[in-house]
């Protein structure tokens, strides 16, 4: 990595910084509501994003700037393991096709902002929304400050030293979200994600080029695995489940967030969801093309740190300075839109599900709003203080477990869509199972995200958070079985 | 709408099945471009899936 400022690179990177930033600050003015002081207004746009801001406000969103670094980073350790996050962003859209139109009917009609909110509706158990919204917001902390260090990656190539370049960064993220709310995200997002877009497919067309195409890619890849003793570019045979649940689990995770489903409800109507389950796969075909930087990064025989810094040192190997700046801004952008999604969505949380629920059950619709703000603020400002106070690796195990944990909550706001029987106990049950068999299955395995499972005799290792889910439905259903009949008894 | 449209849902189901179990297509022949079949063969399943999702909007498009 060069240490040096390269200017070129910084006055570009600047300069697109400096633009979003505008842009965020404007946004508030973007199809202008009456009021932002609404929480429908400020923390979901107001309820109207058509087919396209809603494409590029998810697509910005959930494909997070974390994701740039780091399954490029994890491809070039390990090899097609890495790779899993393919098949995860393929098989979400089947998932949200079918399932999220209809939660966003639930939320429209009722005028609910967040996933507690509608669970609260069904069920009427204050216990089982406070245990989705303090999940929601705790498996969200960790992700914004991994898009921290997405961004500190970034800036790090550019030869910036320190921790003020990061801290001013958020800073400003924090003030244009404060104010503009999701249309602040809404707006960068087209710049962010054409930024991405333009990057990835000029790396994709020029690197393999340079590199002696894919063939002498996929050679050297092979090569360095083989040398190094561990990875490879297909999977070890016992690897089949962990990569398969992996995709599953990660994909029925991923709009249970509450940043993605913010991009959801924020959607103007069902079909606009449905729509963009036929095209947001554009972007993972973007990710898989991505994914393959890491094994170009093996073919380049890069020396680096850390394999979070494989994509910025090949862009800067490959791509003139001022490309290369270019390149950074679009991974340093990246990271403010999911960051301010998540926030919004972690604040919402807090808005709707404990301040109104315990400490101001008569809170005005100006009241909602302000608070919101308020809690979006502290969020991100807890963010960056773990970022900048504890080891990053800490944040990384907490996401994971956030995967874990987030999964969980799926049958409480899922299950309700198909059927009625299900009853608050025991989908608390089976919440309580999950999220702490699975927390303890994990930290038992030493914070890893797979676990070996004996069936008669064959052994075989699958994701943690889908065996705990596994756990989860299974003992929902049976505590169901038992209020049930309980209850029969009771009314006999 | 009458049910019988809704079975295109069932389109759905593909690519759970033609990329979960991974013995389908753990390869390295045929490659593409030098690409091994591995990956190939999950890139081309984003426009398959794209494709099955727009064929299944059909039972939706009337709505709005």
């Amino acid at each position: 990595m060069r240490t040096d400022v390269d200017t070129t690179a910084l006055a570009v990177f600047l300069f697109f910084f400096a633009l979003v930033t505008i842009m965020g600050f404007v946004a508030a003015r973007w199809r202008r509501p009456k009021t932002l002081a609404v929480l429908d207004e400020w923390g979901l746009g107001g309820r109207q994003f058509g087919t396209w801001i809603t494409w590029f406000l998810v697509g910005g969103d959930f494909y997070t700037a974390y994701t740039v670094i780091a399954v490029p980073a994890l491809v070039y350790s390990v090899g097609a393991y890495g790779f899993f996050a393919l098949p995860y962003t393929i098989i979400v859209y089947p998932f949200v096709f079918t399932v999220m139109p209809k939660l966003w009917h639930v939320a429209k009609e009722q005028g609910y902002v967040t996933a507690a909110d509608v669970v609260h509706g069904w069920y009427g158990s204050r216990g089982l929304e406070l245990a989705v919204a303090a999940t929601g917001v705790v498996a969200t902390m960790p992700y914004i400050a991994l898009q921290l260090v997405g961004m500190a990656t970034a800036i790090k190539a550019l030869g910036l030293i320190g921790e003020l370049p990061l801290v001013a960064a958020f800073v400003i993220l924090a003030l244009y979200t404060y104010s503009s709310g999701l249309r602040a995200p809404a707006l960068i997002a087209f710049v962010k994600d054409a930024m991405i877009y333009i990057a990835v497919i000029a790396a994709v067309a020029l690197i393999p080029g340079r590199l002696g195409g894919y063939g002498a890619v996929f050679a050297a890849a092979e090569e360095a695995f083989k040398a190094k003793g561990s990875g490879g570019v297909l999977l070890a045979p016992s690897q089949y489940a962990a990569y398969a649940s992996l995709a599953l689990g990660s994909a029925l995770a991923a709009f249970m967030y509450p940043h993605t489903l913010t991009g959801v409800f924020a959607s103007r109507s069902a079909n606009t969801i449905r729509k963009n389950a036929v095209l947001l796969p554009a972007y993972t075909l973007m990710l898989g093309l991505l994914a393959l930087l890491g094994y170009m990064g093996r073919a380049a025989h890069l020396k680096v740190a850390s394999a979070n810094d494989v994509v910025p040192a090949l862009f800067h190997t490959v791509f003139a300075s001022w490309f290369a700046g270019f390149a950074f801004a679009a991974i340093a952008i990246g990271a403010l839109v999911p960051a301010a999604v998540m926030s919004i969505g972690a604040a919402n949380l807090f808005t709707r599900n404990f301040w109104k629920a315990y400490v101001d059950p008569q809170v005005t619709a100006a009241g909602e709003a302000a608070v919101a703000k308020i809690a979006s603020l502290v969020v991100k400002v807890g963010a960056l203080l773990v970022i900048l106070y504890l080891p990053t690796q800490f944040a990384l195990d907490l996401q994971l477990l956030g995967g874990l944990w987030i999964l969980q909550t799926l049958p409480a706001l899922i299950f309700g869509l198909f059927t009625r029987w299900f009853t608050a106990p025991a989908l608390l049950a089976g919440w309580a199972v999950g999220l702490f068999g699975g927390t303890y299955l994990a930290w038992a395995d030493g914070l890893k995200p797979l676990h070996a499972l004996t069936f008669g005799g064959t052994t075989f290792t699958a994701y943690s958070g889908l065996i705990a889910f596994a756990a989860n439905v299974t003992a929902t259903v049976l505590v169901n079985l038992g209020v049930a009949s309980m209850t029969k008894r009771r009314s006999t | 709408m009458v049910p019988t449209t809704r079975h295109r849902l069932w389109l759905l189901l593909l690519p759970y099945i033609g990329l979960l179990w991974v013995p389908f297509y753990n390869f390295r022949d045929p490659a593409l471009f030098g690409i091994p079949f591995f990956y190939w063969y999950q890139l081309a399943w984003v426009p398959v899936s794209a494709l099955l999702t727009w064929v299944a909007y059909g039972t939706y498009s009337h709505e709005d």
